[in-house]
């Protein structure tokens, strides 16, 4: 499934993102060198194609390539040529003729990159498309509970907070699923999808129902510009109702960790000083990015270009 | 003008009833007879045996984009698509540029009519003036000057008392009031039909309830002003369920269902295809489901098309960017053939809702196969197997959901007045 890019966790088998995970776990030995750079990529070209902004995201990629020894270049369109006068397929075709290797594509559409991925020769990788898919924030997340849980399969995973808006919930829910964990969703209703059961989730409106055994508790940032007023009354009904802190994690396991995928308004869904300190392992979370954008880079942008003849001579 | 014998087909006549293999003689641009006893030596033939002969098919609901979007389609190239379809007649929406809101511009759609079209045309006026639901039209002058019914389709009249006032006034003009109901304040930024799909795409939800909520207020409105409401594209079963219920104590409402909405659930939506983007969005099985049924029992009166071209740089965009709207002509009937062969609706029931049942809700002529009717048929191949290839289509426009499918039953010849218009394998006859 991983034949033409990263699109989705959708469309993964668990067996491609053991894969993908095992080949992350590999990466970080690199990223604990003195000198954080191996020679894989080296000739190889990495577009970043980030049609909404996304620091945190687009700097992960950036290093992940870097780090792989592969040219990386950011393309970002300016909002308004973009959708105006210059179709997404037009884009499109203008950088497959530039021949990359592998393109990374964030756009506040859903869609996008598929169908960007549908016109161009090299793989793509959604860093994040409307409020679909972000799978590589799902993979990284993945990667930091193996290691802190050493294991999937089995846990039980609540995800807090607007889960209707959030793409980083659906490729969680995926994911976990995928990996044979338990999914919850919490948030007011207002916040939950519509049929949301059918993506193999349980919702509750009731937070410490949902937390009751939780091994796992990610919590989702809350759009309060775009939401408050609409989705929910305030954000200090918000923060009093499903906003996290420690007497309510009480209600998940004892040794439950706390997750967030950034950047935390703080004293809203976390609570100041749990998004720093343990059980939060948010720091691992953005560590571990890099590595796992690594793996997928390495997995996709390695092995594009490379005709018969060129592996039998390398072989 | 000549003589056409029509010979040896199933005829296939709602008006009547009929539905026997016999002949069809048109003479001077009317029927002239239907029956088994025609010998016309001297006329010109059309062997139809194994085919259906229709009255041709009328579109209450469609968009020639002309004047104003010829880029996209216009009365020409709409019309020869048209008779590709097996049409003979297709009301067009007023959405063009400028607005059909003014008897000039029904003027002008009638007269391009004339100079290069296949087919007839009707056209429907606005409603309100631009579309902008706050003032109403002159209907007595677009009656006048042709209009055959009302609508600000694209746009809905959401003001309650605007819509009970331009209902209230078209009981001047006994036209009908024709409504894209949808509650724009619930669709807000809605693309898709609001459930497990639009769950797992991650596109913003249009609830089945924005268009439930829509068509009962209108047929509350309707019910107190006496009007005449026409429902453009009803899309969901809780819809069908409420025009069947207000019909029944009595209500003057008339429906229409497109064929798209008829065969294909959101999922097709699930590959972020624009071209399965439209306004109503495609719905649930269980949509689809009643939307069949309500076909199947009257309570949806006709088939209509919605055909609304677009250019294909216009859908090469973002979903929720796109404009929504799909190509409807050449692939009606072979789509909605579908719900004959899945026995959902007899032939007779499925021809009725795209001939007889819409001459009726918008007071036109065609729709039968009688002695003295027009001359307007359809020569149907039911089970004639081929792939739809837009590019080879006669619309400007290529957005198609079904493009590149196999569709079984074609239109095999259209007769508009008497004369051949489409032939499969001669393509359109215009001069």
């Amino acid at each position: 499934m991983m034949e033409n890019g990263l699109l989705g966790i959708q469309e993964l088998a668990r067996e491609d993102i053991e894969t993908i995970l095992e080949t992350a776990i590999h990466m970080k030995e690199v990223a604990e060198r003195d000198v954080k750079k191996v020679p894989t990529l080296r000739g190889r070209t990495i577009i970043n194609l980030f049609f909404e902004p996304s620091t945190r995201t687009r700097t992960s990629f950036e290093i992940a390539g870097k780090r792989l020894s592969a040219d990386v270049v950011n393309f970002t369109p300016s909002h308004s040529s973009l959708s105006k006068s210059e179709s997404i397929l037009d884009t499109a075709k203008t950088l497959d003729a530039m021949d990359p290797d592998a393109v990374v594509v964030r756009h506040g559409v859903a869609g996008v990159p598929k169908r960007i991925a549908d016109e161009l020769d090299a793989p793509v990788i959604n860093a994040g498309d409307g409020a679909h898919e972000h799978p590589t924030q799902a993979l990284l997340d993945m990667l930091t509970v193996l290691e802190e849980k050493d294991r999937l399969d089995g846990l039980t995973v609540t995800i807090i907070g607007d889960i209707a808006h959030s793409r980083v919930a659906r490729s969680n829910i995926h994911g976990f699923l995928k990996m044979g964990a338990e999914v919850r969703v919490a948030a007011p209703p207002t916040m939950i999808p519509a049929a949301v059961e059918t993506l193999g989730v349980k919702p509750f409106s009731s937070l410490r129902e949902a937390l009751d055994g939780a091994d796992v508790v990610m919590a989702l940032r809350i759009q309060r510009e775009r939401l408050a007023g609409a989705y929910f009354p305030s954000v200090r009904e918000y923060a009093a109702t499903f906003g996290l802190d420690r007497a309510k994690l009480r209600f998940a396991k004892d040794d439950a960790i706390v997750m967030h995928p950034g950047p935390v308004n703080r004293g809203v869904e976390l609570a100041h000083d749990l998004a720093d300190h343990r059980p939060s392992v948010i720091l691992d979370q953005v560590r571990n990015g890099v590595a796992l954008r690594m793996a997928v880079l390495y997995l996709l942008a390695g092995r594009r270009h490379r005709r018969p003849a060129d592996e039998g001579g390398n072989s | 003008m000549g003589r056409v014998w029509i010979r040896g087909g199933r005829v296939i006549d709602p008006s009547t009833g009929r539905d026997e293999v016999a002949d069809v003689l048109l003479e001077d641009g009317r029927v002239e007879a239907v029956g088994h006893d025609i010998s016309a030596s001297d006329a010109e033939t059309l062997d139809a045996e194994g085919c259906w002969v229709t009255p041709g098919f009328i579109d209450l609901h469609a968009h020639l984009r002309e004047p104003g979007q010829e880029y996209k389609e216009d009365i020409a190239s709409g019309g020869r698509a048209g008779a590709a379809g097996g049409f003979t007649g297709l009301a067009c929406m007023a959405n063009t540029d400028p607005v059909n809101d003014d008897p000039a511009v029904t003027d002008y759609i009638l007269d391009r009519a004339r100079q290069d079209c296949p087919v007839h045309v009707y056209a429907v006026a606005a409603a309100t003036k631009g579309l902008r639901g706050e003032v109403m039209t002159e209907m007595s002058a677009l009656v006048e000057a042709g209009a055959v019914a009302f609508s600000d389709d694209g746009r809905t009249i959401m003001d309650s008392d605007m819509q009970r006032r331009v209902l209230e006034y078209s009981r001047l003009v006994s036209k009908p009031v024709m409504v894209h109901a949808e509650d724009l304040t619930l669709v807000r930024k809605g693309v898709v039909n609001e459930g497990a799909v639009s769950t797992r795409l991650g596109l913003p939800g249009n609830p089945a309830v924005a268009e439930t909520l829509h068509v009962a207020r209108d047929i509350q409105l309707a019910e107190f002003t006496g009007a005449h409401l026409h429902v453009g594209h009803v899309s969901t079963a809780g819809a069908v369920a409420l025009i069947r219920e207000a019909r029944e104590r009595g209500v003057h409402v008339t429906a229409e269902v497109t064929p798209h909405h008829l065969t294909l659930t959101d999922e097709a939506t699930l590959g972020y295809d624009t071209n399965t983007k439209m306004s109503p969005p495609l719905r649930s099985a269980a949509d689809v489901d009643g939307c069949a049924e309500g076909l199947a029992d009257g309570t949806l009166d006709a088939i209509a098309t919605d055909h609304a071209p677009h250019a294909v740089y216009e859908k090469e965009v973002e979903f929720t960017e796109a404009p929504p709207g799909v190509l409807g002509f050449e692939t009606a009937y072979p789509t909605v053939m579908e719900l004959v062969r899945k026995n959902r609706i007899s032939p007779m029931g499925l021809i009725a809702s795209l001939t007889s049942n819409p001459a009726q809700v918008f007071d036109l002529p065609g729709g039968r196969l009688t002695r003295g009717s027009a001359g307007d048929v359809a020569v149907l191949d039911p089970e004639r197997k081929w792939i739809y290839d837009p590019a080879k289509g006669y619309s400007k426009s290529r957005n198609s959901p079904w493009a590149g499918q196999e569709m079984i039953g074609r239109p095999v010849a259209t007769f508009v007045d008497g004369a051949l218009v489409y032939h499969v394998d001669r393509g359109v006859i215009f001069p």
